[in-house]
């Protein structure tokens, strides 16, 4: 603990009272009863879903509604569409952690005609959305003939103007310059470089930035149900909104769905949840 | 670029390894040091080479080409074969046979981002103050406020259309405990949009609120004690230390707000559900992204879905204008 936490800490010694404690609880039970209804919801079937008063404890249907949904939703089944999901998300995390690692280290340490104009420009298209552009990319994915590819989706996340910014903002502080220096006088030349000194300075951020890339990835929604339009190759979205608009009526299976689409995620979230806090926590304080 | 690329492709190679090697010729040490002045000069170039190619490839010309395709009558079927038509997609939105829709879904997005943002932020605002709190279970807490954002928009959607269904949802139950008659939530203007605005903020208020408290502990205890030193109670602590000291993250997450509200989708797409109206069947949750995907990808005018693309981003431009404006005089008074 360094000098200026400690006075932190001696500057703020109040306990919480019970009224925090009781708005803090009632905040984490409507956080989390969706999630838990999805449950009760996916474990009864078309009646008891929407009984009255409703059922409050899970029912006895689950694993009929899971089995279900893993066969038969969204053309292929939920099967497919999570092993669809788990590709892409996983290609664009590699992708995006490599690429904004290697483009930070060059904007945080390396000194290049051009630097700032250039690292200005990833900031300018940080506010700019690629929901914009979905339609000339649908054409463009059409002409290479990429249409209802997974590749489609991949592309064009591959490295994003905010990973570039958060390995920068990591980086400037965690590397320093003169470990960086100490290494090019032993000759080291840049791959070299970024292999035996960057990489494991930035691990902690690689892990942070690949977490949130892999959440954003796996929750994308409005290019993959452009891209993916026949809906023979869906991703967990794409098989998720064809289950809520039209192809079942029985809300006891569309939640069946939608519990298999959010577990995978949940998991990850219970087993590193305490990392991805850390990761939001820094990339939004320091930029 | 490119010649610098190839070079340091052979920089890179295979070169004498260590420096322990006795003596090098003149020669060796001239060729060591054109190769170490190639890597440094060049290689910053290569390393952020990937960037710059997606970005140009996937980020710039679909965007220039968004605006070039908004003058033009594409069909999603045969988009090879483009007929200019000048700004005929923008009168017919502004003006012309899609005025209606188009006012109506810039109406709903801008009064559907204002209800799904402002009270977000500020529940945030509160739930940061209180996290920062000495607490038992914390990260418990944490972890259970940031679950919803970890859920997907197609999953969050689904069940909150399962709750506000007006045969046996939650919310109606709830509201018949207290006598209050059923609602057709999806069908009504105001029921519609407050619905898929709590879905925006139950997604997105723990999220807010750990970055908040995140910049609240790195606001230095001393500020505190000069405060608590001239009199002022928590709450003024609150007003005239905490916000005041936060005010570049509130900027940041109300900026980011804005973008993610003119780009609504999900919600509004997904929230009639079976339906099959995405919008609503009067259009009353219509956002101008459902629009630009109703034009394009069900009615295949793909030069009309451009235009309102190019529209949401003149929008976004103004917000953006409107925002820093609104900064500047805060940080004036």
């Amino acid at each position: 603990m360094t000098d200026r936490q400690r006075t932190r800490r001696a500057g703020r010694t109040h306990h919480a009272g019970p009224v925090t404690y009781l708005v803090l609880g009632l905040v984490a039970v409507a956080s989390l009863f969706p999630l838990y209804w999805t449950l009760v919801a996916a474990s009864s079937d078309a009646h008891r879903v929407v009984q009255s008063p409703p059922p409050l404890l899970p029912g006895s249907n689950l694993f009929k509604n899971l089995a279900y949904v893993w066969h038969n939703a969204g053309g292929r089944g939920m099967g497919v569409a999570l092993l669809n999901s788990t590709l892409v998300a996983g290609s664009v995390t590699i992708g995006t952690v490599a690429f904004s690692l290697l483009a930070g280290f060059a904007f945080a340490k390396l000194r290049f005609a051009g630097r700032g104009v250039l690292m200005g420009l990833v900031v300018a298209t940080l506010a700019v959305p690629a929901q914009l552009s979905v339609v000339p990319l649908f054409i463009l994915m059409k002409r290479l003939g990429l249409a209802n590819h997974l590749t489609a989706l991949i592309l064009p996340t591959l490295v994003t103007a905010f990973g570039v910014f958060f390995m920068r903002q990591f980086l400037v502080q965690a590397l320093p310059t003169e470990l960086l220096e100490a290494a090019r006088t032993d000759g080291a030349n840049s791959l070299r470089i970024v292999w035996h000194v960057v990489v494991p300075i930035a691990r902690p951020a690689m892990a942070v930035l690949g977490m949130l890339t892999f959440v954003q990835s796996w929750n994308d929604f409005l290019w993959p149900i452009i891209a993916m339009n026949g809906a023979t190759n869906p991703t967990v979205q794409v098989a998720l909104a064809g289950l809520g608009t039209g192809w079942s009526t029985d809300w006891s299976v569309i939640m069946a769905g939608a519990l298999i689409g959010t577990l995978p995620l949940l998991l990850v979230f219970l087993l590193f949840g305490r990392h991805i806090v850390g990761g939001i926590t820094q990339g939004a304080v320091k930029g | 670029m490119a010649t610098s690329t190839t070079a340091t492709g052979r920089a890179a190679g295979p070169r004498p390894a260590g420096t322990a090697d006795p003596g090098p010729t003149p020669r060796r040490q001239r060729l060591r040091t054109l190769l170490y002045r190639l890597d440094s000069k060049g290689s910053p170039y290569l390393l952020v080479a990937p960037f710059f190619l997606v970005f140009a490839a996937f980020g710039l010309y679909p965007l220039l080409y968004t605006g070039w395709l908004s003058l033009h009558k594409v069909s999603l079927y045969n988009v090879n074969n483009s007929q200019w038509v000048g700004l005929q997609n923008y009168s017919d939105l502004f003006s012309g046979s899609l005025s209606r829709f188009f006012w109506n879904a810039l109406g709903n997005t801008l009064t559907l981002g204002l209800l799904s943002t402002v009270p977000q932020l500020v529940m945030a605002l509160g739930l940061a103050h209180l996290l920062n709190y000495k607490l038992r279970g914390r990260t418990f807490l944490r972890t259970a406020l940031l679950a919803p954002y970890a859920t997907s928009v197609a999953a969050a959607t689904l069940v909150f259309a399962l709750i506000f269904s007006p045969e046996g949802g939650m919310a109606n139950w709830v509201l018949h405990l207290f006598g209050i008659g059923p609602l057709n939530w999806e069908a009504g203007h105001w029921s519609s949009q407050f619905a898929i605005a709590l879905i925006v903020t139950w997604r997105w208020t723990g999220y807010n609120a750990l970055i908040y408290l995140a910049a609240m502990q790195a606001v230095p205890g001393d500020l505190y004690e000069a405060a608590a030193i001239d009199g002022a109670n928590r709450l003024r602590q609150f007003w005239h230390v905490t916000v005041p000291a936060l005010r570049p993250t509130i900027l940041f997450t109300a900026v980011v707000s804005t973008i993610g509200a003119t780009q609504l989708f999900g919600e509004p797409f997904l929230f009639g559900g079976q339906s099959g109206h995405q919008g609503g069947a009067d259009n009353q949750y219509e956002t101008l992204g459902v629009l630009m995907y109703d034009q394009g990808f069900r009615h295949s005018m793909l030069g009309r879905a451009s235009a309102i693309a190019w529209s949401m981003f003149a929008l976004l431009l103004l917000l953006g204008l409107v925002n820093t404006l609104i900064a500047r005089r805060l940080r004036r008074d």
